[in-house]
């Protein structure tokens, strides 16, 4: 996975086929033009254990649209044919790759034109089969640390590929109002020991916070944030007058959460 | 057969940890001290203890001699899991894991329910260790069990309506987890069933295996000899494994039993075994009940308590070695099982358990009179009277034996 470098990255989530699959294609268009570095492309699933309420819902409306995996990794060849270039990362719980087949979902990934694939509720200790399939297909399989990992932080850092994923606080995604104190104190020791970037995400939704933690990592994801504001603007998005200004107004909204991102460094 | 789980928590090919990172630390601790907790003779005393003086056991080993005179087979024993404080055995499990909690210095339980007889029973030894609570219940659940919502209220416990999914006990489980992640710096998750990550399904299996260590006891002294069949019903399956785990060396018929619903070739049962397929829910690889692009589908069964599209992973290893048979029962065999027993025995199973007298009785039926089958009867049935009147379309002052 080629990352841009000397920058810090801006990684946005959605999901796909919320609210439909083409929609989907005009907002992964519309995060790069706002100046997404990764896009991670989260395929909905019945039971979101890693999941709060805003992504729950936005599984159940693209679930409500037929949307399967198979579904979601084709739509990221028609990204490519869209125009989308960054690197797109498929985020799935285990259970629909299992149904799919290890191999056959790394072979579809990859024929689709996906960079990566991080599947939460795999944790290091049950990767085994999917590291190898990963090295065999050059996809990366991305790796995440939490606030409890502590001992197990040098294990999964040091082995980590593409970047590395830290889970900002206890709990499922979704908008937090603060972040816990000690986040400044778990990065650097993340930091410590990855070779990779290392991006943080769970409950990023506001610019404050994203310039709050420019410093101190190399990105961070938003994920509940952007599913929100499609939330917000799902009727603009799907009448066919008003769908242009909806998506801008989204990239508008992505561009704000990113721009902390793009201001001169501060002394480090 | 090889000792299961092995230490990554697998039984064969089913079990492990499929959990986010941040459960990772806290189900590390919980096995450590599981560990320590089960080789420590003084908490196996507590332990003991606690269920005598509080919950009433050892529960009895009762012959049902009307319902086998009847049946003209097999002779039918219950093992009356029924008469536990709280009216099940869930409650073995949920001394044994909040004595885990205390151990471990954790004052605050979570758990999920779904007819509410383990929210009731975590509701219940919260209050007698002087431990919060928060239960979590399916929204569609809380109205088909009100009396045990008020239950579990009346017992100082909070008890969370589950609004995502179908509102049942998939969805409360789910909505337990995420709770648990947000809050496992200080809460301790007691999940009621042989479900779950490691070490749960090993945990649960640890506190209910009194079950079967006490009929083996109670069997051999009564009888002289092991019974020929021994039959459980079967929903995550924490009675069943309770009772078949003592006797899986032994040369006895084990027969689980999963909830049919409305038959298993309809779309309306919760046969797992029967019908499913291996894949991953609630942490754990089992069987499941999924579509062909792994979305969990709801599963159905008139007992709430056997309405779980999954089910724990060391009965996915015994069904895959054919160590237990697992057969199913409908809702209309459960029914008739369920007023059979009350009128033959003088005892209401709970529906879940009328399940597994409902295959009992065929079984007995086809065996002879000098060969034994035992039932774990793994409840009572009061929680069910209301729902069974209306399921019988019993009106006021129509007599219920001759209702449908």
């Amino acid at each position: 996975m080629r990352l841009p470098v000397n920058r810090s990255l801006f990684i946005p989530f959605i999901v796909a086929g919320d609210p439909s699959a083409d929609l989907t294609v005009d907002l992964a268009l519309a995060l790069q033009d706002a100046g997404a570095d990764v896009l991670e492309l989260g395929v909905p699933y019945s039971d979101p254990l890693a999941d709060g309420p805003t992504i729950q819902r936005a599984a159940a409306r693209a679930l409500a649209g037929q949307m399967t995996l198979p579904k979601a990794i084709q739509l990221v060849a028609d990204m490519r044919k869209k125009g989308v270039k960054i690197p797109i990362i498929i985020f799935t719980y285990y259970n629909p790759v299992l149904q799919l087949g290890e191999e056959s979902f790394f072979a579809l990934a990859q024929e689709n034109g996906a960079d990566g694939v991080l599947i939460p509720d795999l944790p290091f200790e049950e990767s085994g089969p999917l590291l190898e399939l990963s090295e065999r297909f050059g996809l990366p399989l991305i790796s995440l640390v939490a606030p409890t990992s502590k001992q197990r932080i040098e294990q999964i850092a040091s082995a980590a590929q593409g970047f590395l994923y830290c889970v900002s606080s206890l709990g499922v995604t979704g908008v937090r109002e603060t972040l816990p104190e000690s986040l400044g104190h778990f990065l650097g020791e993340v930091k410590r020991h990855s070779r990779v970037p290392v991006v943080v995400g769970f409950g990023i939704s506001t610019p404050e916070q994203v310039a709050m933690l420019k410093d101190a990592c190399d990105g961070v994801v938003v994920g509940s944030a952007l599913v929100q504001k499609i939330e917000q603007l799902l009727e603009r998005l799907q009448t066919l007058e008003e769908k242009n200004a909806a998506i801008a107004e989204f990239a508008s909204y992505a561009r704000s959460l990113a721009a902390p991102l793009r201001e001169p460094c501060s002394s480090r | 057969m090889e000792h299961v789980p092995n230490e990554h928590g697998r039984f064969g090919d089913f079990g492990g940890k499929f959990v986010p990172e941040t459960l990772m630390l806290p189900l590390e601790e919980i096995e450590t001290e599981l560990d320590k907790a089960l080789a420590d003779e003084s908490f196996r005393q507590e332990y003991i203890r606690i269920l005598q003086h509080y919950s009433g056991r050892p529960t009895p080993l009762t012959f049902a001699p009307n319902l086998t005179r009847q049946l003209g087979g097999a002779k039918i024993y219950l093992k009356r899991e029924d008469l536990n404080h709280t009216g099940a055995h869930k409650i073995n499990n949920a001394i044994g894991q909040a004595l885990l909690a205390k151990r471990m210095g954790k004052k605050k339980l979570i758990a999920e329910t779904g007819a509410g007889q383990h929210g009731v029973a975590a509701a219940t030894v919260a209050a007698h260790f002087g431990m919060e609570c928060i239960v979590f219940m399916g929204e569609e659940d809380m109205k088909r069990q009100e009396l045990n919502v008020f239950r579990m209220k009346l017992l100082g416990a909070e008890v969370v309506p589950v609004l995502s999914g179908n509102r049942t006990l998939k969805d409360a489980t789910n909505e337990a987890i995420r709770y648990w992640v947000a809050h496992c710096d200080d809460h301790f998750y007691m999940i009621g069933s042989v479900v779950g990550p490691h070490p749960y399904p090993k945990m649960v299996r640890e506190f209910q295996r009194v079950i079967g260590d006490e009929a083996k006891e109670q069997f051999l002294a009564g009888e002289g000899t092991l019974p020929d069949v021994i039959v459980a019903c079967v929903g995550g399956g924490s009675n069943a494994i309770g009772m078949f785990y003592p006797f899986l060396q032994d040369d006895v018929r084990l027969v689980g039993v999963e909830a049919a619903g409305k038959g298993i070739d309809t779309p309306h049962h919760a046969a797992t075994i029967a019908k499913g397929t291996k894949g991953v829910i609630h942490g754990a690889m089992t069987y499941l009940l999924q579509d062909e692009y792994g979305q969990i589908i709801e599963p159905y069964s008139i007992s709430a308590g056997l309405d779980y599209p999954g089910v724990g992973p060391e009965h996915a290893y015994l069904a895959s070695i054919g160590r237990v048979r697992y057969e199913s029962v409908t809702d209309e065999e459960a029914v008739a099982a369920f007023q059979l027993l009350a009128q033959t025995e003088g005892i209401i199973p709970a529906i879940e358990s009328a399940h597994a007298v409902a295959k009992a009785v065929e079984l007995a039926r086809q065996m002879t009179p000098d060969e034994t089958v035992l039932i774990c009867l793994s409840g009572r049935g009061d929680k069910d009277v209301q729902m069974m009147m209306h399921h019988l379309g019993v009106k006021e002052g129509e007599d219920v034996a001759s209702a449908r």
